[in-house]
């Protein structure tokens, strides 16, 4: 049965192909357009507004490994690496070495606390500028020693107050881009919860990017966008739906390199086999960049991420 | 009974609703202009100073030695992968944009010349879907970071966003890599960057290309911000300051160079320009 989307395209396809042909060129570019768009769909994984719901709920789901769950199934020797060298130490972001796959290796990753008082600790996962000053220097770090770097994304988002403004949210997340732009070292990233946005992107310019079969990868949570889009939090369903932020449409727009598997219901249900399945994909991604020079895994890194967007 | 009250909290310096201002009164201190006096004085209130929002062409016109300016990747459009409809389709959207602003996208981008000195710029323009940056403004960015290293001149982007399209989903979200990596590749070919911030400049833009700059400059009471007030507001229930993320806040705490009237951004952009070139 089609869905509403191709519905709705195929009903602007006969409408454009009924109109008498007038600015020619401009018109058949908007047909070709929505014809591609058709094939897309067809082609597209079927995943329903309930689908992409369920993602969002396991994704957000409070019993889902968190960073040092992978941690502690993954790394040996793991060593925790504190503070900013500025002025803080943010626990919303997690740094520090460890052996994984017989080599010494940086990871970073958000946070964000199994009961109350360490959700308060780590706040949710929702860093300072502070926690991405820590991940830049323990990008730097990495790159200083050769080590490659791993870093695993699960945030609702950067935290929106008042101190992170004053110190600087958005240049920190810029900056932290940056410097994950110029290391020599390779770097592979995992979605493996929530992907909230610049808090998210900003331990994310991998040379791989990966992502958890339930997790989320988007540029707003569903119910910022059903507040602003439809001016109704509640919306949130029909939100997630229209942005798509699944794991299946991530890979399709070409935004993550791989879909990392997850036990059957989700990673919450035997933490031990999703570590088993991420540390597996997290091995071969490593293997792959493992011979490339740095100057080769910057420029290749920096094509990649430049090539992506739709546009005519 | 329901005994919830809704208290909405605005920001002072928040711009009022849209429709109950005229377009042309000053929103800090009431006093009114004719189109062409506003133009005159480069859209600033003649009486406080406030700064009201430039369109694109309208700052090139201003900042551009005259005829210099050669557009480029005029014809990049947006496309809408996701097939995105909220309360309207996106493609209806961007057609009523394009229509009202006589703008393709979001930025304009191409070569020019500020007191002869070659430069690429790219402007941003707030009317065209509240500045969103999609894939177009992202691209458009990204060429003019190579056509400036090509060159070998500086590019001078002036940014005026509420940040990331919504509408192009997480491909939005990639848009900030990707202008972080294009403006990587400028600073490696020796290029530089130079940022006018003007209201807003907040989210998306000013987490990515825009906070790279190696000078960074904001414009008088820009909201200069990741987040934005009512939702700092919102989130925390934490008291504002009053200047909170305005530019004059930002350059307090170091994020800014400095605030520059629309008058003087000409020359201290030439100054820059100067000091840039090995010629001096």
């Amino acid at each position: 049965m089609p869905g509403e989307a191709e519905l709705r395209l195929r009903e602007r396809l006969a409408r454009l192909r009924s109109l008498p042909l007038l600015g020619g060129a401009k018109l058949s570019g908007e047909l070709e357009r929505l014809e591609r768009q058709l094939e897309r769909l067809a082609a597209a994984p079927a995943a329903s507004a309930d689908e992409i719901w369920r993602s969002v709920e396991l994704a957000r789901h409070p019993d889902r490994p968190y960073t040092l769950d992978y941690v502690e199934r993954l790394l040996d020797d793991f060593v925790e690496l504190h503070g900013d060298r500025n002025r803080a130490d943010d626990a919303a972001i997690v740094g520090g070495l460890g052996r994984f796959a017989g080599r010494t290796v940086a990871l970073l990753g958000q946070q964000k606390g199994r009961d109350i008082r360490e959700r308060t600790q780590r706040n949710f996962g929702m860093a300072y500028p502070e926690g991405y000053r820590k991940a830049m220097r323990v990008m730097e770090l990495a790159d200083r020693h050769g080590f490659p770097l791993l870093a695993l994304v699960d945030t609702p988002g950067a935290y929106p107050g008042v101190a992170a403004e004053q110190h600087g949210q958005g240049g920190a997340i810029a900056r932290s881009q940056a410097v994950m732009a110029r290391l020599g070292v390779p770097t592979v990233s995992c979605i493996i919860g929530e992907g909230g946005s610049g808090g998210a992107v900003a331990l994310a310019l991998s040379d791989r990017v990966l992502m958890q079969e339930n997790a989320i990868y988007s540029v707003i949570t569903p119910e910022g966008c059903a507040a602003i889009l439809w001016r109704d939090a509640s919306a949130a369903k029909k939100a997630a739906a229209a942005f798509k932020p699944d794991a299946a449409h991530c890979l399709e727009l070409g935004v993550v390199d791989a879909i990392v598997p997850e036990p059957d219901g989700g990673a919450q249900v035997d933490p031990d086999g999703a570590a088993r399945l991420l540390g597996d994909s997290l091995g071969e991604a490593l293997e792959e960049l493992d011979t490339v020079p740095p100057d080769e895994l910057r420029r290749l890194r920096r094509a990649k991420f430049r090539a992506i967007g739709v546009f005519a | 009974m329901s005994s919830r009250i809704d208290v909405e909290i605005e920001h002072k310096h928040a711009p009022p609703p849209d429709g109950k201002r005229h377009p042309n009164t000053c929103p800090k201190c009431e006093s009114h202009y004719r189109d062409d006096e506003l133009e005159a004085n480069l859209w600033v209130c003649a009486h406080c100073g406030h700064h009201f929002p430039m369109r694109a062409r309208a700052r090139i016109a201003h900042l551009a030695d005259e005829g210099s300016f050669v557009e480029s990747a005029a014809g990049l459009r947006s496309e809408d992968p996701l097939d995105f409809f909220d309360l309207r389709p996106y493609t209806e959207r961007l057609a009523e944009a394009e229509v009202s602003t006589g703008l393709g996208e979001a930025m304009v981008t191409g070569e020019a010349a500020i007191e002869q000195r070659p430069c690429e710029l790219a402007v941003m323009d707030f009317a065209f879907m509240g500045g969103s940056m999609g894939s177009v403004v992202g691209e458009k960015l990204s060429r003019a970071c190579d056509t400036a290293a090509e060159r070998g001149v500086p590019l001078v982007a002036v940014t005026a966003s509420g940040g990331a399209r919504m509408q192009e989903g997480i491909l939005s979200l990639m848009q900030l890599p990707k202008t972080v990596c294009a403006v990587e590749d400028l600073h490696d070919a020796g290029g530089a960057l130079f940022v006018v911030m003007g209201h807003p400049t907040t989210a998306g833009v000013l987490a990515s290309f825009a906070s790279l700059g190696d000078v960074i400059v904001g414009e008088p009471g820009a909201l200069i911000a990741f987040t934005g007030p009512r939702v700092v507001q919102q989130t925390t229930r934490e008291k504002l300051p009053d200047d909170f993320a305005l530019s004059e806040q930002n350059l307090r705490f170091g994020h800014l160079d400095a605030i520059l009237p629309r008058r003087e951004q000409r020359s201290y952009l030439a100054r820059l320009l100067r000091l840039f070139s090995d010629a001096g």
